[in-house]
């Protein structure tokens, strides 16, 4: 593949700029259904520690929902600007469910969200209230569409294909809860949560550590570990069902993610190695005999098909796909490992106070970001060569535009969102480490920031 | 599967809907924008900060609407998308980047000191100003007509660099401009209320010079539309819009001599109206000017249908709570009530 295709920049473009928004979703789904509970219990209990909690949070909720906005907004004219053929033959399709997610979510987050930041002298407590919720349930509705859409590109159904090579709906609900969009929306919603679980859970472990903001951080510890001790097995689990659904409709991309090249029954787990898309072969394979058939079929000696299944020309790249899929995985697993020592550590009284435990979740707070982005490698590039899943090819999709100025908007996404992401990570960072103001000094601002400049005109 | 194309001309009720959420988007992203455009311009810091807080509980309900522009578009006339998308690569590049600086410059300048600060100040100016100029720019391709082959784009990268479209480009930077200094006249008081007025006074006589250019020109550039507004009885017919939009600018002024607070806010829209509906009028029923009309570009009739049940439910939800915000926060900007 040649560097200056046209084909290949605009998917590099594509895989850049959707990676670097899928980030900021992952963290405000997760986060904004969170605030809604913190905010739930400080109606509910009084205790003035949640609001501290909210205010704080709420206030990195701002930059990072920000950040999604703006680089959320570039993905949905990108379709059109690098995708034209795609567009054109899906549109029909595709259009009317990010139409949905516009109307039913876009507007009611943005709305909702300035009260949420801005209104806590303009309403009352229970409207504010009501605001973080519908922003939460609106993060949620958004999640519903997009994921939606893109699980019919992976499995489509309920269309046919008219002699012009544009696709006509015949069946919406078909369309709609096409065969891998529930497992791949409670897996996203799962991981959104996890996402942000990690985070909190290592601000809190961080601030424990240092012996700072302890209320605040107890109650950040504590319902991160809630979630972990909880929400990471089930996610195993999610993310099991999720694989077995894919088995049955993209059996290739599962190939690729076992590093399996020949059909066979009894098909060994390759812990590790290397696919080697020319050799067709994993190289320097560590194996686990039968282990693959008895996950994939629930059968020692179930039949697991192999890549070469497929002409060369319809293999995704296996190499990819193998490793994303471990990374997430071992992430998975380093989670549930973290319930667990949680609840052993909550057992002997010292959840709050195991220094190793602090310094161990500290560690881990990125993780559930890296997980996102390992997992939506393995299901779309493992959806590759194809753009629409056996019927359109990713090649056929591309806009009648140079590699020029595809190459030049390449460049500048990078520099842009190097500069924003740069400076946004700062003052999220710089917000961390300011910490929660204590309840009666937070009676400044409202998103509260630390120099509200009284604004007073002078005349 | 139902559809309502036996009883229903789809693709005109979807051009109106697209048609109004664009027109929307051009009055509520244009006046945040025209606010960004005016920013460094502002007296001092203070008054910086307060017409940034006018504006911050709304830009992202705003920008929104661009977003429903794009993604109707897609969805009812996927043909249009398709070309026209491509057409406006680079521009829309830019104008993209330009909103991603002033989108983030909202949460990063209030935490931010010092020069980083300023920087995030410009970053907000230049950002506004580059969204403005390049979506002015993309209508005056628009305007000129796209160059097409089947069911493609056949230009090339820079066929928006014409003196047409970078004209447009600057007359919507000003039209924005009035749209923020008269939204900052509405939303403040005191020394940011009286340095509005007086760049609201110079900016008006701006508009109204870019208009009657652009207004000379487009028939200029192309016979149909010199046919349209220039023959009788057309002529009669369509001679309200420019005389309205000629009475507005004329109130416009008195009021700002007047010293009122509100309606310039509401003229300056009502100017953006005539002008829209001139445009609207002069490039009917093309929707990618002049290869492809709105029934030619429309999608199926079926995806039509679907997501107009669905529009026709929501989007009374959405101009509902959409106000409910704007009432919300009515009033003029006040400093304790924001940050």
């Amino acid at each position: 593949m040649h560097l200056f295709d046209p084909v290949f920049l605009a998917r590099l473009q594509f895989a850049f700029t959707i990676s670097f928004h899928i980030l900021f979703p992952a963290f405000t789904i997760g986060i904004a259904s969170w605030l809604a509970v913190v905010e739930w219990r400080w109606l509910k209990t009084g205790n003035p520690v949640f609001e501290s909690v909210y205010r704080m949070w709420v206030k990195i909720f701002a930059v990072n929902f920000g950040m999604g906005v703006v680089s959320g907004i570039v993905l949905s004219y990108q379709f059109g600007t690098n995708w034209s053929a795609f567009s054109d033959r899906t549109g029909n399709i595709l259009g009317p469910l990010l139409g949905f997610e516009v109307l039913t979510a876009f507007f009611l987050e943005a709305s909702f969200l300035g009260i949420m930041l801005f209104g806590w002298k303009r309403v009352g407590k229970m409207a504010h209230f009501g605001a973080t919720v519908i922003v939460a349930v609106g993060t949620l509705i958004s999640a519903f569409w997009i994921l939606s859409a893109n699980s019919w590109m992976q499995t489509p159904q309920g269309f046919i294909k008219g002699a012009d090579g544009i696709f006509y709906p015949t069946n919406w609900i078909r369309i709609i809860f096409n065969p891998s969009f529930p497992y791949r929306f409670v897996h996203m919603v799962a991981a959104a949560y996890l996402t942000t679980a990690f985070v909190v859970g290592g601000v809190g472990a961080y601030y424990l550590w240092r012996r700072r903001h302890v209320g605040s951080a107890r109650v950040m510890f504590g319902m991160a570990m809630i979630m972990a001790v909880f929400v990471a097995p089930l996610q195993l689990f999610f993310g099991d069902l999720h694989g077995l659904n894919t088995l049955e409709h993209q059996p290739a991309k599962v190939s690729a993610m076992e590093g399996l090249w020949e059909t066979q029954r009894g098909a060994p787990l390759k812990l590790f190695g290397w696919p080697d898309q020319k050799k067709e072969t994993t190289l320097y394979a560590l194996e686990v005999p039968k282990l693959s058939s008895l996950i994939l079929t629930h059968d020692f000696n179930g039949e697991v098909k192999g890549l070469k299944e497929w002409p060369s020309e319809d293999r995704p790249p296996a190499a990819w796909i193998f490793w994303s899929f471990r990374i997430m995985v071992g992430i998975g697993l380093l989670m549930i490992a973290t319930g667990i020592a949680a609840v052993i550590l909550f057992l002997r009284k010292r959840l709050f106070d195991t220094r190793w435990f602090q310094f161990w979740c500290m560690a881990l707070t990125p993780s559930g970001f890296l997980a996102v982005l390992t997992g939506w490698c393995v299901t779309e590039i493992g959806r590759q060569p194809f753009i629409v899943y056996n019927v359109m090819r990713t090649a056929d999709s591309v806009s009648p535009v140079g590699s020029g100025p595809v190459a030049l908007s390449l460049g500048a996404f990078f520099l842009v969102y190097t500069v924003i992401f740069g400076a946004g990570t700062y003052y999220i960072l710089k917000l961390i480490g300011k910490g929660p103001d204590m309840p009666e000094d937070a009676s400044f601002g409202t998103h509260g920031l630390e120099k509200p400049l009284l604004v007073v005109d002078r005349s | 599967m139902f559809s309502f194309e036996n009883i229903l001309d789809l693709p005109i009720i979807w051009y109106a809907l697209i048609g109004t959420a664009v027109f929307l988007y051009v009055l509520l992203d244009g006046f945040d924008l025209g606010v960004g455009i005016l920013f460094p311009f502002a007296p001092s810091d203070q008054s910086r900060d307060r017409i940034m807080n006018s504006i911050a509980p709304f830009w992202d309900g705003n920008e929104t609407w661009l977003v429903l522009g794009g993604g109707g578009l897609f969805a009812a006339f996927p043909l249009a998308y398709a070309v026209l998308m491509p057409a406006f690569y680079l521009p829309i590049i830019f104008m993209l980047l330009g909103l991603i600086f002033r989108g983030v410059a909202f949460e990063f300048r209030f935490k931010a000191f010092g020069w980083s600060r300023k920087a995030w100040n410009y970053a907000f100016h230049l950002g506004s100003l580059t969204a403005a100029f390049m979506q002015g720019v993309v209508l005056g391709t628009f305007v000129q007509g796209i160059a097409v082959e089947g069911r493609r784009f056949a230009g090339g990268a820079l066929d928006w660099v014409s003196p047409f479209a970078l004209m447009t480009g600057a007359a919507l930077v000003f039209g924005y401009a009035l749209l923020g200094a008269t939204w900052i006249i509405m939303k403040t008081d005191g020394e940011t209320q009286e340095w509005a007025r007086n760049y609201a006074g110079s900016i008006c006589v701006c508009v109204a010079l870019f208009m009657a250019l652009v207004t000379l020109s487009t028939p200029l550039i192309n016979n149909d539309i010199k046919t349209l507004w220039f023959s009788l009885p057309n002529f009669f017919y369509l001679s309200p819009l420019p005389l309205l939009a000629f009475g507005m600018f004329l109130l416009l002024w008195k009021d700002l001599r007047r010293k009122k607070e509100c309606r310039p806010f509401f003229l300056s829209i009502g100017i953006f109206l005539m002008n829209y509906l001139g445009l609207g009028i002069s490039l009917w029923p093309w929707i990618v000017p002049f290869r492809f009309t709105l029934w030619e570009a429309a999608a199926a009739p079926q995806s039509q249908s679907l997501l107009l049940a669905g529009t026709l439910f929501l989007l009374p939800m959405v101009l509902g709570y959409t106000a409910y915000s704007f009432y919300t926060f009515r009033g003029k900007a006040s400093p304790e009530g924001y940050y």
